[in-house]
Protein backbone atom coordinates (compact mmCIF):
# COMPACT_ATOMS: atom_id res chain seq x y z
CA UNK A 1 0.00 0.00 0.00
CA UNK A 2 1.03 3.67 -1.09
CA UNK A 3 0.73 5.92 2.00
CA UNK A 4 1.43 9.31 1.87
CA UNK A 5 1.02 9.72 6.00
CA UNK A 6 2.22 7.63 8.64
CA UNK A 7 1.90 7.15 11.89
CA UNK A 8 3.72 4.92 13.88
CA UNK A 9 2.75 4.02 17.74
CA UNK A 10 1.91 7.78 17.95
CA UNK A 11 1.76 9.69 21.73
CA UNK A 12 0.90 12.98 22.68
CA UNK A 13 0.95 14.35 26.07
CA UNK A 14 1.28 17.42 27.76
CA UNK A 15 1.25 18.67 31.29
CA UNK A 16 -1.49 20.65 32.69
CA UNK A 17 -1.06 23.99 34.41
CA UNK A 18 -0.75 21.76 38.00
CA UNK A 19 1.58 19.54 35.93
CA UNK A 20 -0.39 16.48 35.88
CA UNK A 21 0.03 14.94 32.66
CA UNK A 22 -2.69 14.85 29.52
CA UNK A 23 -2.50 12.18 26.95
CA UNK A 24 -3.86 13.22 24.04
CA UNK A 25 -2.90 10.14 21.68
CA UNK A 26 -2.60 7.03 23.25
CA UNK A 27 -0.10 5.62 20.69
CA UNK A 28 -1.93 5.06 17.70
CA UNK A 29 -0.71 4.10 14.18
CA UNK A 30 -2.60 4.62 10.99
CA UNK A 31 -2.16 5.29 7.49
CA UNK A 32 -3.40 7.51 4.91
CA UNK A 33 -3.39 5.86 1.46
CA UNK A 34 -2.73 8.19 -1.42
CA UNK A 35 -5.80 9.40 -3.05
CA UNK A 36 -8.12 7.94 -0.60
CA UNK A 37 -11.04 9.84 1.27
CA UNK A 38 -10.90 9.20 5.44
CA UNK A 39 -13.27 10.20 7.32
CA UNK A 40 -12.44 10.71 11.39
CA UNK A 41 -14.92 10.99 13.73
CA UNK A 42 -14.94 11.21 17.77
CA UNK A 43 -16.36 13.52 20.35
CA UNK A 44 -14.91 16.69 21.51
CA UNK A 45 -11.77 15.96 23.21
CA UNK A 46 -10.65 12.43 21.83
CA UNK A 47 -7.71 13.81 19.80
CA UNK A 48 -8.89 14.26 16.37
CA UNK A 49 -7.68 17.74 16.19
CA UNK A 50 -4.22 16.93 17.43
CA UNK A 51 -4.15 14.32 15.39
CA UNK A 52 -4.66 16.75 12.19
CA UNK A 53 -1.74 19.01 13.33
CA UNK A 54 0.85 15.88 13.23
CA UNK A 55 -0.20 15.63 9.83
CA UNK A 56 1.95 18.76 8.71
CA UNK A 57 4.19 19.56 11.42
CA UNK A 58 2.42 21.70 13.43
CA UNK A 59 2.69 19.30 16.51
CA UNK A 60 5.25 16.57 16.91
CA UNK A 61 4.42 13.72 18.72
CA UNK A 62 5.95 13.23 22.13
CA UNK A 63 7.08 9.59 20.82
CA UNK A 64 6.58 7.26 17.90
CA UNK A 65 6.96 8.71 14.12
CA UNK A 66 4.80 11.03 12.14
CA UNK A 67 6.00 10.57 8.47
CA UNK A 68 4.53 12.52 5.67
CA UNK A 69 6.13 10.94 2.19
CA UNK A 70 8.39 9.03 3.84
CA UNK A 71 9.85 12.54 5.61
CA UNK A 72 9.79 12.19 9.22
CA UNK A 73 7.62 15.48 10.29
CA UNK A 74 10.56 15.99 13.33
CA UNK A 75 13.35 16.84 11.07
CA UNK A 76 12.82 20.34 10.49
CA UNK A 77 14.85 20.86 7.23
CA UNK A 78 11.42 19.05 5.97
CA UNK A 79 9.27 20.90 7.67
CA UNK A 80 8.56 23.40 4.55
CA UNK A 81 8.64 20.43 2.33
CA UNK A 82 5.66 18.54 4.30
CA UNK A 83 3.25 21.81 4.58
CA UNK A 84 3.34 21.83 1.29
CA UNK A 85 2.46 18.68 0.76
CA UNK A 86 -0.06 19.07 3.69
CA UNK A 87 -2.58 21.43 3.51
CA UNK A 88 -5.46 22.24 6.35
CA UNK A 89 -8.48 23.64 6.88
CA UNK A 90 -9.92 24.65 9.81
CA UNK A 91 -13.38 25.36 11.07
CA UNK A 92 -13.90 29.08 10.99
CA UNK A 93 -13.62 30.24 7.57
CA UNK A 94 -13.00 34.13 9.04
CA UNK A 95 -9.81 33.37 10.56
CA UNK A 96 -8.39 31.64 7.83
CA UNK A 97 -8.80 34.56 4.77
CA UNK A 98 -6.13 37.19 5.33
CA UNK A 99 -6.74 39.37 1.80
CA UNK A 100 -9.46 41.69 1.36
CA UNK A 101 -9.82 40.59 -2.44
CA UNK A 102 -10.67 36.60 -3.43
CA UNK A 103 -8.24 36.43 -5.14
CA UNK A 104 -5.19 37.76 -3.85
CA UNK A 105 -6.54 35.92 -0.51
CA UNK A 106 -6.00 32.55 -2.96
CA UNK A 107 -2.51 33.82 -4.15
CA UNK A 108 -1.08 34.36 -0.15
CA UNK A 109 0.20 30.38 -0.23
CA UNK A 110 1.94 30.31 -3.43
CA UNK A 111 3.20 33.83 -3.31
CA UNK A 112 5.11 32.40 0.45
CA UNK A 113 6.39 29.41 -1.33
CA UNK A 114 8.55 31.99 -3.89
CA UNK A 115 5.97 30.67 -6.71
CA UNK A 116 6.77 32.52 -10.08
CA UNK A 117 4.22 35.04 -10.64
CA UNK A 118 2.80 33.82 -13.85
CA UNK A 119 2.49 30.69 -12.24
CA UNK A 120 1.01 31.78 -9.32
CA UNK A 121 -1.31 33.61 -11.70
CA UNK A 122 -2.30 30.15 -13.30
CA UNK A 123 -2.43 28.16 -10.14
CA UNK A 124 -4.80 30.91 -8.30
CA UNK A 125 -7.13 30.25 -11.36
CA UNK A 126 -7.51 26.98 -11.52
CA UNK A 127 -7.82 26.78 -7.94
CA UNK A 128 -10.72 29.03 -8.10
CA UNK A 129 -12.70 27.21 -10.45
CA UNK A 130 -12.30 23.81 -8.63
CA UNK A 131 -14.10 25.10 -5.73
CA UNK A 132 -16.29 27.05 -8.40
CA UNK A 133 -15.67 30.35 -6.98
CA UNK A 134 -13.71 31.61 -10.26
CA UNK A 135 -16.63 34.53 -10.91
CA UNK A 136 -15.67 36.15 -7.07
CA UNK A 137 -12.31 36.33 -7.65
CA UNK A 138 -12.68 39.65 -7.42
CA UNK A 139 -15.22 40.08 -4.92
CA UNK A 140 -14.03 41.09 -1.26
CA UNK A 141 -14.11 37.79 1.23
CA UNK A 142 -15.87 39.66 3.74
CA UNK A 143 -19.27 39.63 1.76
CA UNK A 144 -19.60 35.85 1.11
CA UNK A 145 -21.67 33.22 2.67
CA UNK A 146 -20.05 30.93 5.17
CA UNK A 147 -20.05 28.01 2.32
CA UNK A 148 -17.85 29.92 -0.36
CA UNK A 149 -15.79 31.28 2.47
CA UNK A 150 -14.64 27.92 3.31
CA UNK A 151 -14.66 27.31 -0.37
CA UNK A 152 -12.19 30.26 -0.76
CA UNK A 153 -10.27 28.65 1.53
CA UNK A 154 -10.05 25.33 0.73
CA UNK A 155 -8.45 26.98 -2.67
CA UNK A 156 -6.12 29.12 -0.99
CA UNK A 157 -5.24 25.48 -0.15
CA UNK A 158 -5.28 24.02 -3.35
CA UNK A 159 -3.26 26.67 -4.90
CA UNK A 160 -0.02 25.43 -2.97
CA UNK A 161 -0.60 22.10 -5.02
CA UNK A 162 -0.72 19.95 -2.13
CA UNK A 163 -1.18 16.15 -2.73
CA UNK A 164 -3.32 16.00 0.87
CA UNK A 165 -6.08 18.54 2.36
CA UNK A 166 -7.05 18.02 5.66
CA UNK A 167 -10.43 19.39 7.14
CA UNK A 168 -11.14 19.82 10.55
CA UNK A 169 -14.54 20.15 11.02
CA UNK A 170 -15.05 22.77 7.71
CA UNK A 171 -19.22 22.83 7.94
CA UNK A 172 -19.47 23.16 11.65
CA UNK A 173 -20.74 26.90 11.17
CA UNK A 174 -22.40 26.82 7.75
CA UNK A 175 -25.94 26.53 6.71
CA UNK A 176 -27.03 23.34 4.82
CA UNK A 177 -26.62 25.13 1.44
CA UNK A 178 -22.93 25.68 2.36
CA UNK A 179 -22.39 22.78 3.89
CA UNK A 180 -23.42 20.81 0.86
CA UNK A 181 -21.18 23.25 -1.01
CA UNK A 182 -18.07 22.62 0.63
CA UNK A 183 -18.79 18.79 0.84
CA UNK A 184 -19.75 18.17 -2.95
CA UNK A 185 -16.41 20.33 -3.60
CA UNK A 186 -14.22 17.86 -1.45
CA UNK A 187 -15.86 14.58 -2.80
CA UNK A 188 -14.67 16.08 -6.37
CA UNK A 189 -11.46 16.85 -5.43
CA UNK A 190 -11.22 13.48 -4.62
CA UNK A 191 -12.90 12.01 -7.50
CA UNK A 192 -11.68 14.02 -10.13
CA UNK A 193 -8.45 15.19 -9.22
CA UNK A 194 -7.07 12.26 -7.33
CA UNK A 195 -6.45 14.60 -4.10
CA UNK A 196 -5.99 12.40 -0.81
CA UNK A 197 -8.30 13.96 1.50
CA UNK A 198 -8.80 13.50 5.58
CA UNK A 199 -11.94 14.95 6.71
CA UNK A 200 -12.91 15.66 10.49
CA UNK A 201 -16.32 15.96 11.04
CA UNK A 202 -19.41 15.90 13.55
CA UNK A 203 -21.89 15.14 11.10
CA UNK A 204 -22.40 11.24 10.47
CA UNK A 205 -23.81 12.00 7.23
CA UNK A 206 -20.54 13.81 5.93
CA UNK A 207 -18.60 11.01 7.09
CA UNK A 208 -20.61 8.50 5.16
CA UNK A 209 -19.14 9.32 1.62
CA UNK A 210 -16.53 8.73 2.19
CA UNK A 211 -14.01 5.42 1.33
CA UNK A 212 -12.61 4.99 5.00
CA UNK A 213 -13.76 6.03 8.33
CA UNK A 214 -12.17 5.85 11.42
CA UNK A 215 -13.02 6.54 15.28
CA UNK A 216 -11.26 8.00 17.95
CA UNK A 217 -11.99 7.70 21.26
CA UNK A 218 -9.56 8.74 24.49
CA UNK A 219 -6.61 9.45 21.66
CA UNK A 220 -6.96 5.75 20.38
CA UNK A 221 -8.95 4.08 17.32
CA UNK A 222 -11.50 1.95 18.48
CA UNK A 223 -13.00 1.44 14.90
CA UNK A 224 -11.74 1.52 11.33
CA UNK A 225 -13.44 0.24 7.98
CA UNK A 226 -15.39 1.52 5.00
CA UNK A 227 -18.67 3.76 6.30
CA UNK A 228 -20.96 0.67 5.97
CA UNK A 229 -18.80 -1.54 8.16
CA UNK A 230 -18.35 1.49 10.57
CA UNK A 231 -21.77 2.31 11.12
CA UNK A 232 -23.37 -1.00 11.47
CA UNK A 233 -21.62 -0.41 15.17
CA UNK A 234 -24.09 1.35 16.09
CA UNK A 235 -24.50 0.54 20.20
CA UNK A 236 -20.31 1.26 19.95
CA UNK A 237 -20.71 4.44 18.41
CA UNK A 238 -23.19 5.53 21.01
CA UNK A 239 -21.41 4.43 23.63
CA UNK A 240 -18.68 6.79 22.65
CA UNK A 241 -20.91 9.63 22.25
CA UNK A 242 -21.07 9.61 18.11
CA UNK A 243 -24.63 8.71 16.62
CA UNK A 244 -25.02 6.82 13.22
CA UNK A 245 -26.62 8.58 9.72
CA UNK A 246 -30.31 8.42 10.22
CA UNK A 247 -31.28 6.21 7.65
CA UNK A 248 -28.91 3.54 9.04
CA UNK A 249 -30.51 4.11 12.31
CA UNK A 250 -34.07 2.99 10.85
CA UNK A 251 -32.93 0.03 9.81
CA UNK A 252 -30.76 -0.67 12.54
CA UNK A 253 -33.68 -0.34 15.02
CA UNK A 254 -36.21 -2.14 12.26
CA UNK A 255 -33.87 -4.92 12.95
CA UNK A 256 -33.63 -5.32 16.62
CA UNK A 257 -37.46 -5.29 16.35
CA UNK A 258 -37.39 -8.74 14.40
CA UNK A 259 -37.74 -7.29 10.98
CA UNK A 260 -35.75 -9.23 7.92
CA UNK A 261 -34.21 -6.45 6.71
CA UNK A 262 -30.90 -5.34 4.71
CA UNK A 263 -28.88 -3.39 7.35
CA UNK A 264 -25.43 -2.67 5.48
CA UNK A 265 -27.25 1.06 4.36
CA UNK A 266 -25.43 4.69 4.90
CA UNK A 267 -27.62 6.65 2.81
CA UNK A 268 -31.35 7.80 2.32
CA UNK A 269 -31.81 5.74 -1.49
CA UNK A 270 -30.41 2.71 0.35
CA UNK A 271 -32.81 2.87 3.36
CA UNK A 272 -35.70 3.39 0.87
CA UNK A 273 -34.81 0.40 -1.26
CA UNK A 274 -34.79 -1.52 1.93
CA UNK A 275 -37.71 -0.73 3.06
CA UNK A 276 -39.64 -1.21 0.38
CA UNK A 277 -38.41 -4.95 -0.42
CA UNK A 278 -39.30 -5.37 3.55
CA UNK A 279 -42.75 -4.22 2.81
CA UNK A 280 -42.82 -6.81 -0.38
CA UNK A 281 -43.19 -3.80 -2.73
CA UNK A 282 -40.16 -3.78 -4.28
CA UNK A 283 -40.75 -2.09 -7.85
CA UNK A 284 -40.73 -4.99 -10.41
CA UNK B 1 -53.15 37.79 24.58
CA UNK B 2 -50.43 36.85 22.87
CA UNK B 3 -46.81 36.51 24.62
CA UNK B 4 -44.49 37.62 21.88
CA UNK B 5 -45.75 39.32 19.28
CA UNK B 6 -43.58 41.04 16.00
CA UNK B 7 -45.15 43.42 13.88
CA UNK B 8 -44.40 45.23 10.44
CA UNK B 9 -40.60 45.13 11.78
CA UNK B 10 -38.22 46.17 8.83
CA UNK B 11 -34.61 46.55 9.40
CA UNK B 12 -31.97 48.53 6.87
CA UNK B 13 -28.35 48.61 7.21
CA UNK B 14 -26.28 51.56 6.18
CA UNK B 15 -29.60 53.75 5.17
CA UNK B 16 -28.41 56.77 3.36
CA UNK B 17 -25.47 55.42 1.95
CA UNK B 18 -24.49 53.52 -0.76
CA UNK B 19 -24.16 50.12 1.10
CA UNK B 20 -27.89 50.37 2.08
CA UNK B 21 -29.25 46.70 2.40
CA UNK B 22 -32.35 45.65 4.00
CA UNK B 23 -31.86 43.06 6.39
CA UNK B 24 -35.23 41.64 7.68
CA UNK B 25 -38.42 43.29 5.70
CA UNK B 26 -41.40 43.51 6.71
CA UNK B 27 -41.69 40.44 9.31
CA UNK B 28 -44.94 40.00 11.20
CA UNK B 29 -45.83 36.95 13.56
CA UNK B 30 -47.20 36.15 16.76
CA UNK B 31 -46.29 33.27 19.62
CA UNK B 32 -49.54 32.93 22.24
CA UNK B 33 -49.06 29.90 23.65
CA UNK B 34 -45.05 28.47 25.62
CA UNK B 35 -43.44 26.26 23.43
CA UNK B 36 -40.35 25.67 21.41
CA UNK B 37 -40.44 27.81 17.95
CA UNK B 38 -37.16 26.96 15.67
CA UNK B 39 -35.74 29.79 13.19
CA UNK B 40 -34.33 28.63 9.90
CA UNK B 41 -33.09 30.06 7.10
CA UNK B 42 -29.47 31.01 4.97
CA UNK B 43 -26.87 32.68 6.26
CA UNK B 44 -27.45 36.30 5.74
CA UNK B 45 -31.42 35.18 5.78
CA UNK B 46 -32.14 37.60 8.67
CA UNK B 47 -32.13 35.45 11.27
CA UNK B 48 -29.76 37.32 13.53
CA UNK B 49 -30.84 41.36 13.04
CA UNK B 50 -34.89 39.26 13.79
CA UNK B 51 -33.56 38.44 17.27
CA UNK B 52 -31.51 41.23 17.81
CA UNK B 53 -34.87 43.48 17.77
CA UNK B 54 -36.71 40.77 19.87
CA UNK B 55 -34.67 41.78 23.38
CA UNK B 56 -33.89 45.79 22.00
CA UNK B 57 -30.57 45.55 21.47
CA UNK B 58 -31.69 47.02 17.86
CA UNK B 59 -34.22 49.65 17.71
CA UNK B 60 -37.48 48.60 15.69
CA UNK B 61 -37.69 51.23 13.07
CA UNK B 62 -40.25 50.95 11.47
CA UNK B 63 -42.32 48.11 13.14
CA UNK B 64 -43.17 46.73 16.87
CA UNK B 65 -42.22 43.47 19.43
CA UNK B 66 -44.60 43.20 21.98
CA UNK B 67 -43.95 41.16 25.02
CA UNK B 68 -46.75 40.11 27.01
CA UNK B 69 -48.91 42.68 24.69
CA UNK B 70 -46.73 45.53 25.95
CA UNK B 71 -44.62 46.98 23.44
CA UNK B 72 -40.83 46.99 24.24
CA UNK B 73 -40.32 50.29 23.36
CA UNK B 74 -43.03 52.00 24.75
CA UNK B 75 -40.90 53.05 27.67
CA UNK B 76 -37.18 53.93 25.85
CA UNK B 77 -35.75 53.90 29.80
CA UNK B 78 -36.88 50.66 30.85
CA UNK B 79 -35.55 49.05 27.96
CA UNK B 80 -32.84 47.08 30.40
CA UNK B 81 -35.94 45.43 31.97
CA UNK B 82 -36.87 43.63 28.56
CA UNK B 83 -33.62 42.15 28.51
CA UNK B 84 -34.53 40.04 32.10
CA UNK B 85 -37.40 39.46 30.63
CA UNK B 86 -36.03 38.20 26.91
CA UNK B 87 -32.80 36.43 27.21
CA UNK B 88 -30.25 36.19 24.55
CA UNK B 89 -27.56 33.23 24.20
CA UNK B 90 -25.26 34.41 20.82
CA UNK B 91 -23.50 31.88 19.07
CA UNK B 92 -20.00 30.87 20.94
CA UNK B 93 -21.84 32.72 23.97
CA UNK B 94 -18.41 30.19 25.73
CA UNK B 95 -16.40 33.34 24.26
CA UNK B 96 -18.29 35.77 26.17
CA UNK B 97 -17.47 34.15 30.07
CA UNK B 98 -15.24 36.63 32.24
CA UNK B 99 -15.91 36.39 35.61
CA UNK B 100 -12.92 34.50 38.12
CA UNK B 101 -15.45 31.54 38.52
CA UNK B 102 -18.28 29.77 36.66
CA UNK B 103 -20.28 30.85 39.73
CA UNK B 104 -19.64 34.28 39.62
CA UNK B 105 -20.42 34.64 36.12
CA UNK B 106 -23.11 32.73 36.34
CA UNK B 107 -24.73 35.18 39.18
CA UNK B 108 -23.49 38.50 37.07
CA UNK B 109 -27.26 38.27 35.22
CA UNK B 110 -29.29 37.74 38.05
CA UNK B 111 -26.95 40.28 40.50
CA UNK B 112 -27.64 43.05 37.92
CA UNK B 113 -31.20 42.28 37.92
CA UNK B 114 -30.91 43.83 41.68
CA UNK B 115 -32.23 40.43 43.31
CA UNK B 116 -30.54 39.61 46.79
CA UNK B 117 -27.63 37.47 47.48
CA UNK B 118 -30.09 34.90 48.35
CA UNK B 119 -31.92 34.72 45.61
CA UNK B 120 -28.98 35.13 43.67
CA UNK B 121 -27.13 32.46 45.26
CA UNK B 122 -30.26 30.04 44.55
CA UNK B 123 -30.67 30.74 41.34
CA UNK B 124 -27.04 29.74 40.47
CA UNK B 125 -27.52 26.72 41.93
CA UNK B 126 -30.83 25.54 40.11
CA UNK B 127 -29.39 27.55 36.54
CA UNK B 128 -26.11 25.24 37.33
CA UNK B 129 -27.99 22.14 37.57
CA UNK B 130 -30.29 22.94 34.70
CA UNK B 131 -27.61 22.93 32.35
CA UNK B 132 -25.96 19.73 34.33
CA UNK B 133 -22.75 21.42 35.72
CA UNK B 134 -21.56 19.98 38.69
CA UNK B 135 -20.85 21.40 42.11
CA UNK B 136 -17.40 21.22 42.06
CA UNK B 137 -17.11 22.80 38.56
CA UNK B 138 -18.82 26.40 40.06
CA UNK B 139 -15.82 27.05 42.44
CA UNK B 140 -13.26 26.64 39.14
CA UNK B 141 -12.11 28.84 36.41
CA UNK B 142 -14.17 29.11 33.25
CA UNK B 143 -11.45 28.57 31.29
CA UNK B 144 -10.55 25.20 33.18
CA UNK B 145 -13.61 23.55 31.81
CA UNK B 146 -13.83 21.56 28.85
CA UNK B 147 -15.21 23.15 25.82
CA UNK B 148 -19.29 22.13 26.44
CA UNK B 149 -18.81 22.75 29.66
CA UNK B 150 -17.91 26.22 29.39
CA UNK B 151 -20.64 26.77 26.55
CA UNK B 152 -23.04 25.08 29.09
CA UNK B 153 -21.89 27.73 31.86
CA UNK B 154 -22.33 30.65 29.32
CA UNK B 155 -26.01 29.01 28.75
CA UNK B 156 -26.66 28.96 32.86
CA UNK B 157 -25.87 32.63 32.89
CA UNK B 158 -28.84 33.34 30.62
CA UNK B 159 -31.13 30.71 32.47
CA UNK B 160 -30.44 32.27 35.75
CA UNK B 161 -32.19 35.54 34.80
CA UNK B 162 -35.32 33.09 34.29
CA UNK B 163 -36.65 35.03 30.92
CA UNK B 164 -39.61 34.51 29.82
CA UNK B 165 -38.61 34.12 26.42
CA UNK B 166 -35.11 32.47 25.64
CA UNK B 167 -33.83 33.01 22.25
CA UNK B 168 -30.57 30.64 21.43
CA UNK B 169 -28.06 31.26 17.86
CA UNK B 170 -27.27 28.03 16.77
CA UNK B 171 -26.46 26.57 20.54
CA UNK B 172 -25.03 23.43 18.90
CA UNK B 173 -22.50 24.68 16.63
CA UNK B 174 -19.45 22.74 17.16
CA UNK B 175 -20.87 20.24 19.77
CA UNK B 176 -20.35 16.31 19.08
CA UNK B 177 -23.61 14.18 19.01
CA UNK B 178 -23.33 13.55 22.73
CA UNK B 179 -23.08 17.32 23.72
CA UNK B 180 -25.14 18.27 20.88
CA UNK B 181 -28.61 16.18 22.70
CA UNK B 182 -27.42 16.51 26.09
CA UNK B 183 -28.12 20.75 25.18
CA UNK B 184 -30.65 20.00 23.34
CA UNK B 185 -32.38 18.14 26.26
CA UNK B 186 -31.54 21.02 28.85
CA UNK B 187 -33.39 23.63 26.55
CA UNK B 188 -36.34 21.29 26.56
CA UNK B 189 -36.19 20.87 29.88
CA UNK B 190 -36.03 24.77 30.54
CA UNK B 191 -39.18 25.10 28.51
CA UNK B 192 -41.34 22.66 30.21
CA UNK B 193 -40.30 23.60 33.62
CA UNK B 194 -40.69 27.33 33.02
CA UNK B 195 -43.64 27.46 30.56
CA UNK B 196 -40.94 29.61 28.71
CA UNK B 197 -41.47 30.66 24.73
CA UNK B 198 -37.91 29.33 23.65
CA UNK B 199 -36.75 30.41 19.96
CA UNK B 200 -34.16 27.90 18.93
CA UNK B 201 -31.78 29.17 15.36
CA UNK B 202 -30.30 26.05 14.01
CA UNK B 203 -28.76 25.19 10.71
CA UNK B 204 -28.99 22.06 12.21
CA UNK B 205 -32.43 20.24 10.39
CA UNK B 206 -32.12 17.00 12.83
CA UNK B 207 -32.02 19.34 15.74
CA UNK B 208 -35.10 21.57 14.47
CA UNK B 209 -36.90 18.02 13.79
CA UNK B 210 -36.15 16.36 17.32
CA UNK B 211 -37.17 19.38 19.60
CA UNK B 212 -39.03 22.34 17.76
CA UNK B 213 -42.92 22.58 18.08
CA UNK B 214 -42.97 25.15 15.52
CA UNK B 215 -40.80 26.23 12.71
CA UNK B 216 -39.61 29.83 11.12
CA UNK B 217 -38.61 30.42 7.83
CA UNK B 218 -36.74 33.40 7.34
CA UNK B 219 -35.29 33.72 3.38
CA UNK B 220 -33.83 37.36 2.12
CA UNK B 221 -35.28 39.10 4.84
CA UNK B 222 -38.76 37.98 4.96
CA UNK B 223 -40.77 35.33 6.50
CA UNK B 224 -41.74 32.87 4.26
CA UNK B 225 -43.30 29.72 6.59
CA UNK B 226 -44.35 29.77 9.80
CA UNK B 227 -46.27 26.62 10.64
CA UNK B 228 -46.03 23.24 12.75
CA UNK B 229 -42.58 21.32 12.38
CA UNK B 230 -43.83 18.80 10.16
CA UNK B 231 -46.31 20.91 8.38
CA UNK B 232 -43.00 23.21 7.24
CA UNK B 233 -40.76 20.32 6.53
CA UNK B 234 -43.42 18.99 4.51
CA UNK B 235 -42.44 21.67 2.17
CA UNK B 236 -38.88 19.84 0.79
CA UNK B 237 -38.80 21.20 -2.21
CA UNK B 238 -39.27 24.76 -1.27
CA UNK B 239 -36.54 24.75 1.59
CA UNK B 240 -33.47 23.22 -0.59
CA UNK B 241 -34.51 25.99 -3.11
CA UNK B 242 -34.05 28.11 0.03
CA UNK B 243 -30.61 26.71 0.93
CA UNK B 244 -32.28 24.55 3.63
CA UNK B 245 -32.91 21.29 3.63
CA UNK B 246 -35.00 18.40 5.18
CA UNK B 247 -33.84 15.44 7.95
CA UNK B 248 -32.66 12.12 6.11
CA UNK B 249 -35.39 10.90 8.14
CA UNK B 250 -38.08 12.61 6.74
CA UNK B 251 -36.74 12.25 2.98
CA UNK B 252 -37.04 8.50 3.29
CA UNK B 253 -41.16 9.14 4.88
CA UNK B 254 -41.57 11.32 1.74
CA UNK B 255 -39.83 8.51 -0.59
CA UNK B 256 -41.85 5.59 0.54
CA UNK B 257 -45.46 7.91 0.35
CA UNK B 258 -44.35 8.40 -3.05
CA UNK B 259 -44.01 5.12 -3.59
CA UNK B 260 -47.64 4.36 -2.30
CA UNK B 261 -46.66 3.31 1.63
CA UNK B 262 -49.25 4.34 3.07
CA UNK B 263 -47.49 6.31 6.26
CA UNK B 264 -49.14 8.81 9.24
CA UNK B 265 -48.30 12.16 9.36
CA UNK B 266 -46.16 13.74 12.03
CA UNK B 267 -43.04 11.88 11.59
CA UNK B 268 -40.30 13.71 12.60
CA UNK B 269 -37.76 11.43 13.80
CA UNK B 270 -36.14 8.12 13.30
CA UNK B 271 -38.02 6.73 16.54
CA UNK B 272 -41.38 8.24 15.02
CA UNK B 273 -40.64 6.58 11.68
CA UNK B 274 -39.53 3.21 13.27
CA UNK B 275 -43.07 3.20 14.94
CA UNK B 276 -45.41 3.69 11.95
CA UNK B 277 -43.24 0.85 9.96
CA UNK B 278 -42.94 -1.53 12.62
CA UNK B 279 -47.22 -0.79 12.42
CA UNK B 280 -47.29 -1.41 8.57
CA UNK B 281 -44.27 -4.33 8.35
CA UNK B 282 -45.96 -6.43 11.50
CA UNK B 283 -49.64 -6.21 9.42
CA UNK B 284 -52.24 -3.89 11.25
CA UNK B 285 -53.25 -0.77 10.38
CA UNK B 286 -51.13 2.21 11.04
CA UNK B 287 -52.58 4.68 13.22
CA UNK B 288 -51.99 7.78 12.29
Amino acid sequence: MDNIIELNNVVFDYSDDNDNPVTVLNGISLGIERGSFTAVLGHNGSGKSTMAKLFNALEHPSSGTVTVNGMNTIDQKHEFDIRKMVGIVFQNPDNQIVASIVEEDVAFGPENLGVEPKEIRKRVDEALKAVDMYEYRNHAPFKLSGGQKQRIAIAGILAMQPECIVLDEPTAMLDPKGRREVIETVKRLNKEKGMTVVLITHFMDEAAIADRVVVMDSGKFILDGTPVEVFGHIKELKEVGLDVPQPTELVGLLKDDGIDIETDIIDVDGCVNALMKALNLEEK
Amino acid sequence: MSILKVEGLTYIYGEGTPFRIAAITDVNFEINSPGLTAIIGHTGSGKSTLIQHLNGLIKTEPGHVFVDDVDIWANEKEIRSVRFKVGLVFQYPEYQLFEETVEKDIAFGPRNIGLDEDEIQQRVVWAAKKVGLTDELLKKSPFELSGGEKRRAAIAGVLAMKPRVLILDEPTAGLDPKGRDMLLDCIVEYQRSENAVVLLVSHSMEDVARVADNVLVMNGGRLVMFGKTDEVFSHGKELEKMGLAVPSIMKIVSALREKGVNLPDGILNVTDAKDALLRLLKGGEPNA
